[in-house]
C-alpha cells in the first residue's frame, strides 16, 4: 500500500451536521503579458513605458496598444519617471495575498503632458507624510520579478 | 416567426428573498434560491411554473462558488428546465444586470414572463481571501499586484473627492450612521445598528478614510424577482410594480486610465455648473451618470430630486453613496457632502440622534442598504428591486413586520447597483401603475 503524506488532499472535517469539510484549490497558470510585455521588459532597464496616440496626440500612462479614442495602434513612449500623487490611500488591511505588506501606501501618480494616470505603492514616507500634489520618483526594482511591482515611487529627495 | 410587441411595458410581479446573512452553512446557493423563488410564487398564485417562459441567473464569482455554471444548477433546482436560461456577471452590478437582463427578455418580446434569480456564497472562504478574490476584478496585471483592494481602490476616489470638493470623513459617517439605523427596522438586514459618527470613525481604520463601518460585508444570501408584460401581469400579478426606466453605463476598468472631460448634463443642470471641473477623474463615477441619464430620459425624469420617493442605491462604501448622490443628480457635484448633512437622505420618522435640518426629502437606502442589509453580490440588485417593489406596493408591513420603513405614497423609485469603480453601473425607475 502507498503511504500517504499529510497533504491537501486529506480530508479535514469542519463539522458534521451540517457536513463541512477542508476543501483547498491550487491553481499555476502560464500567464503572457501579451501586447503589453514591452512595458514589463521596460522596467528591467529602469524605462516606465506608457503608450503614445499620434493622431489624438494623448499619451497614456499604463500602456494600452490602441487608442480609446479613434482605435488606432498606439506607440510606445517613455514617460517621465517624476509625477506627482494625484491621490492616496493607507492600507492597513487587505486582501490576503498582500496583508503581510500591511500597513501599505497605495498612490495614483500624475505626469506632467500625460493624460491618464498610474497606480503604485509609495515608499519611503509615512502615512501621514502624504499628500495630494506631493512629487514623486519612480524608483525600479534590481531584481526584477517582471510584475508592475517591479516600480515603485518614492518621495523626490530634497535638493 | 415571433411577433414583436408595441408596447413594451414590463412590470415586476413577485419578489423574494433570503435574510442576508454572514452564512448559511444548511443551506447551499441552490436552496437559497429556492427559499427566494418560493417566497415570490406564493404572491401569484395563478402564476403556475408552465406560464414562465424563462430565467436569467445572477451570481458575480466562481471563485466563491468553485462551481462553475452554478446558475445552471439552480435552474435545474427550480425545475425550470429545458426553459431558456443564462448567467449574467457583472461585478457589484451583477444583480442589477441581471435585472435588467430580465427586462429586456420581457420587452424584447422573447418571453412573456422571466424570472430573474440571484445569489452569492461568500462566506465559503475567510474575509482576507474574499478581498482577494473581490480584487480579482481589477486589471490583473496593472492593478492587483500593487496590492489587490477595492476599499484601497475607493479610499483613493473618495480623497480625491474630498480634495476636490471638501468631503469630510464625518459626513461619510452620516452615511453608515444613517444605514445601519434604517436596517433595525429591516428583519432581512445582516447588520442593524445604532451608531454615532464619532463610532464610525474610531472603529478600525481599513484604508484610510474608510473605516471598517464605512465598508459593507462579506455575505451569503439570495434574491428573485420575476417580471412579466402587461398582459401575464394583469392576469398573474396582484399589485404589479412598472418598470418605467432602464439605464446602465461603464468606465475604464483601470480607474487610473479616467480621463479628464465635461460632465454628461442632466436636464436639470447647466454647463456653467462645472466649469472648472475635470470629469470624471477619480472622483466621480461616469458610468453612473450615463446610466442615470439614459433611464431617466426612458421614464421622463427631469428633475429627479422632486420626481423620486426614494432609491435604494448600492452603498458599498458611503463614500460611494455620497458619490452617487451627485451621478444621480441629486445635487450638484460636489454637494454630496452637504446632501447628506442636511438630511436630505434620511427617514424622517427614524430616530437617529443626529440633528438634521431636513429629513425625508428623498430617503436614499431606506432598507439599510449594503452596507447594514449586507452584499451578497449577485443577490444584491435584485435584493434593492424586491424592497423598491414593497415600498411601491405599500406592503413594507406585511413583509418587515414593522412599518417604519415605508415610504408614504411612494409612487416612483430608483434601484442603482454598481461594479467596482464604476466600470458597470446600472439605473432602474420603478412606479405605480
Amino acid at each position: 500500500m502507498k503511504r500517504r503524506s499529510r497533504k491537501s488532499s486529506e480530508t479535514v472535517l469542519y463539522g458534521l451536521d451540517p457536513l463541512i469539510i477542508r476543501d483547498p484549490y491550487e491553481i499555476v497558470y502560464r500567464h503572457s503579458y501579451a501586447q503589453d510585455s514591452p512595458f514589463f521588459a521596460g522596467l528591467t532597464k529602469g524605462k516606465l513605458l506608457g503608450s503614445h496616440c499620434p493622431k489624438c496626440r494623448v499619451t497614456y500612462a499604463t500602456p494600452r496598444s490602441h487608442c480609446y479614442r479613434c482605435g488606432g495602434a498606439t506607440k510606445w513612449r517613455a514617460i517621465p519617471k517624476q509625477g506627482t500623487i494625484h491621490t492616496y490611500t493607507t492600507c492597513y488591511y487587505g486582501g490576503e495575498a498582500f496583508l503581510d505588506e500591511t500597513p501599505f501606501i497605495l498612490v495614483l501618480v500624475a505626469f506632467e503632458g500625460v493624460e491618464t494616470l498610474f497606480l503604485s505603492r509609495l515608499i519611503g514616507a509615512r502615512p501621514e507624510e502624504v499628500r495630494i500634489g506631493m512629487e514623486v520618483a519612480a524608483r525600479f526594482s534590481s531584481t526584477p520579478s517582471f510584475r508592475v511591482t517591479d516600480v515603485w515611487f518614492e518621495p523626490k529627495a530634497r535638493p | 416567426m415571433p411577433s414583436i410587441k408595441t408596447d413594451p411595458r414590463v412590470y415586476m410581479i413577485a419578489g423574494g428573498i433570503t435574510p442576508f446573512k454572514k452564512r448559511y452553512d444548511d443551506k447551499d446557493f441552490r436552496l437559497m434560491v429556492k427559499e427566494a423563488y418560493d417566497m415570490a410564487l406564493a404572491e401569484v398564485p395563478r402564476l403556475t411554473p408552465d406560464r414562465i417562459d424563462g430565467a436569467v441567473g445572477s451570481y458575480f464569482s466562481d471563485h466563491f462558488t468553485r462551481q462553475l455554471k452554478a446558475a445552471s444548477m439552480v435552474q435545474d433546482y427550480l425545475g425550470l428546465c429545458p426553459k431558456p436560461s443564462k448567467r449574467i456577471e457583472g461585478g457589484g452590478a451583477t444583480g442589477g444586470l441581471c435585472f435588467q437582463s430580465a427586462w429586456e427578455a420581457v420587452a424584447s418580446g422573447r418571453m412573456s414572463v422571466c424570472v430573474a434569480f440571484g445569489f452569492e456564497t461568500m462566506s465559503r472562504v475567510n474575509t482576507w481571501k474574499g478581498n482577494e478574490f473581490i480584487a480579482l476584478a481589477s486589471d490583473t496585471n496593472f492593478d492587483f499586484p500593487v496590492g489587490g483592494f477595492y476599499t484601497g481602490y475607493y479610499a483613493m476616489m473618495v480623497r480625491r473627492h474630498m480634495h476636490e470638493f471638501g468631503t469630510t470623513a464625518e459626513q461619510m459617517a452620516l452615511v453608515s450612521v444613517k444605514n445601519h439605523a434604517n436596517a433595525l427596522y429591516n428583519p432581512f438586514a445582516q447588520k442593524p445598528r445604532r451608531l454615532t459618527v464619532q463610532e464610525v470613525r474610531s472603529s478600525l481604520m481599513v484604508a484610510d478614510p474608510l473605516t471598517m463601518l464605512d465598508i459593507c460585508t462579506m455575505s451569503d444570501g439570495a434574491a428573485v424577482c420575476i417580471l412579466a408584460d402587461e398582459k401575464s401581469a394583469e392576469r398573474f400579478g396582484r399589485d404589479p410594480i412598472a418598470i418605467t426606466g432602464v439605464g446602465s453605463g461603464s468606465d475604464t476598468m483601470r480607474m487610473a486610465d479616467r480621463p479628464h472631460g465635461k460632465v454628461p448634463l442632466l436636464p436639470h443642470e447647466r454647463a456653467a455648473d462645472y466649469r472648472h471641473l475635470k470629469y470624471p477623474g477619480v472622483h466621480s463615477f461616469r458610468g453612473g451618470r450615463m446610466a442615470a441619464k439614459l433611464a431617466y430620459e426612458m421614464a421622463g425624469i427631469t428633475r429627479p430630486l422632486e420626481e423620486l420617493d426614494f432609491i435604494e442605491l448600492h452603498d458599498a462604501y458611503t463614500s460611494s453613496e455620497i458619490q452617487t448622490y451627485e451621478d444621480l443628480g441629486l445635487c450638484k457635484y460636489g454637494e454630496g457632502g452637504k446632501f447628506v448633512e442636511d438630511g436630505h437622505p434620511f427617514l424622517s420618522n427614524v430616530d437617529y440622534g443626529l440633528k438634521l435640518a431636513n429629513p425625508g426629502t428623498l430617503p436614499v437606502n431606506p432598507s439599510g442598504g449594503l452596507l447594514a442589509c449586507g452584499h451578497p453580490v449577485g443577490a444584491t440588485g435584485l435584493m434593492q428591486a424586491v424592497f423598491a417593489y414593497w415600498q411601491l406596493q405599500g406592503s413594507i408591513k406585511k413583509h418587515m413586520k414593522k412599518e417604519t420603513l415605508q415610504v408614504w405614497n411612494a409612487k416612483r423609485g430608483l434601484i442603482h447597483s454598481h461594479a467596482g469603480t464604476g466600470t458597470y453601473i446600472t439605473v432602474t425607475v420603478m412606479e405605480k401603475p
